[in-house]
């Protein structure tokens, strides 16, 4: 064993990890998002993982997947109205396991400015499906949509999420602090990826 | 057309069909009287020098103190590039009107839509379903005075 160590040390060539954590890793970096947009939550959405700028593709999460049979992350994005309701839970329990949930912007959340008066959204999208990360906003920006998305790397990385299939842990409010701009979010999750503390 | 001539050109033709006429030339709206509302849109459309051949919108208003509906006909002419709104008052406790299928065919998804959440019944109507909400929803959502067990009040 200690020699197996300092061949680790030493040499870079072989790395000792767990299947655990090398799942974990894997999933934490190829994050692939459902296309899931209700209203202007989406477009923000679209900005974050379609666009150059942000370009979300560089961090696993290359492809918006039309079907919900190849996605790992369903980004809630916009109301959601009693009529598609059904739908939303129908996609959701389309989704292959390990399946995850962020749900975006103050009408997911809680149902925004429709809470009262409303006869039709549905106050609150934890009440359909279990969530893993809240981001809230309204809509939130696409670097808050990328905070999110690290922080559920995180807690993939930590294995927070799943101890088996059936069991979720409390979801984790990931609002942006302040100060905080793409370039570091970048680096955080470019680390993620490279470095091996996370194997 | 600047919006206050058209107004004028037809408050001056069809004098006898309008209930009041306002004088603010910002003002879109022409209100009608409702006992001769389906003539004056066929007369609308078949004029040479208005022509408004395109039903653009329809929605309806609740105004609930005055206890009137108001019904909002949005009109536009694509050969003069013109558009007006037209107004008619029907009372909230009896909200019927005839349909303007015969005249503009996209009234009928349109006159569907208002009465779904409205509740405003259409005499003649090929086909007055339901269009956004669930078939066995109970109230029309849009009225003021909507409420159901699903909605949180303030």
């Amino acid at each position: 064993m200690e020699n197996l160590n300092s061949l680790t040390t030493n040499n870079q060539a072989v790395i000792l990890t767990n299947l655990e954590k090398i799942l974990n890793w894997a999933r934490a970096n190829s994050l692939w998002p459902l296309t899931f947009g209700t209203s202007c939550c989406a477009i923000e959405m679209m900005m974050a993982t379609g666009s150059a700028h942000y370009d979300l593709s560089r961090f696993g999460a290359e492809v918006v997947r039309v079907s919900p049979r190849q996605a790992d992350v369903l980004i809630v994005a916009g109301t959601i109205v009693k009529r598609m309701a059904k739908p939303l839970k129908m996609l959701f329990n389309q989704m292959m396991d390990p399946k995850y949930v962020i749900a975006t912007g103050s009408c997911t959340i809680s149902g925004g400015p429709f809470i009262y008066n409303s006869y039709t959204t549905i106050r609150g999208v934890d009440k359909l499906i279990p969530v893993d990360v809240y981001v809230p906003g309204c809509p939130p920006r696409p670097e808050a949509l990328f905070w999110g998305i690290l922080v559920l790397q995180k807690m993939i990385l930590q294995n927070s999420l799943f101890k088996n299939k059936k069991t979720r842990y409390r979801p984790v409010l990931a609002a942006l602090p302040e100060g905080i701009c793409i370039e570091e979010i970048h680096n955080e999750m470019k680390n993620i990826l490279k470095s091996k503390k996370y194997l | 057309m600047i919006i206050s001539i058209l107004k004028d050109a037809i408050y001056l033709k069809y004098g006898d069909f309008v209930l009041e006429k306002s004088e603010i030339s910002l003002v879109k709206e022409v209100i009608i009287k409702q006992s001769k509302f389906l003539e004056f849109m066929q007369l609308v459309k078949d004029d040479k020098d208005l022509k408004f051949d395109i039903l653009l919108d329809h929605t309806a208003v609740d105004y609930i103190n005055e206890n009137v509906f108001h019904l909002v006909y949005h009109l536009y002419s694509s050969i003069y590039n013109h558009q007006v709104i037209i107004l008619v008052e029907v009372p909230r406790d009896k909200p019927v009107i005839s349909t303007l299928c015969s005249i503009w065919r996209i009234a009928e998804w349109q006159e569907r839509e208002v009465f779904d959440l409205f509740g405003i019944l259409y005499n003649n109507h090929p086909d007055l379903r339901r269009i956004f909400l669930e078939d066995d929803w109970v109230g029309f959502p849009l009225r003021k005075n909507y409420k159901d067990n699903f909605m949180l009040e303030k």
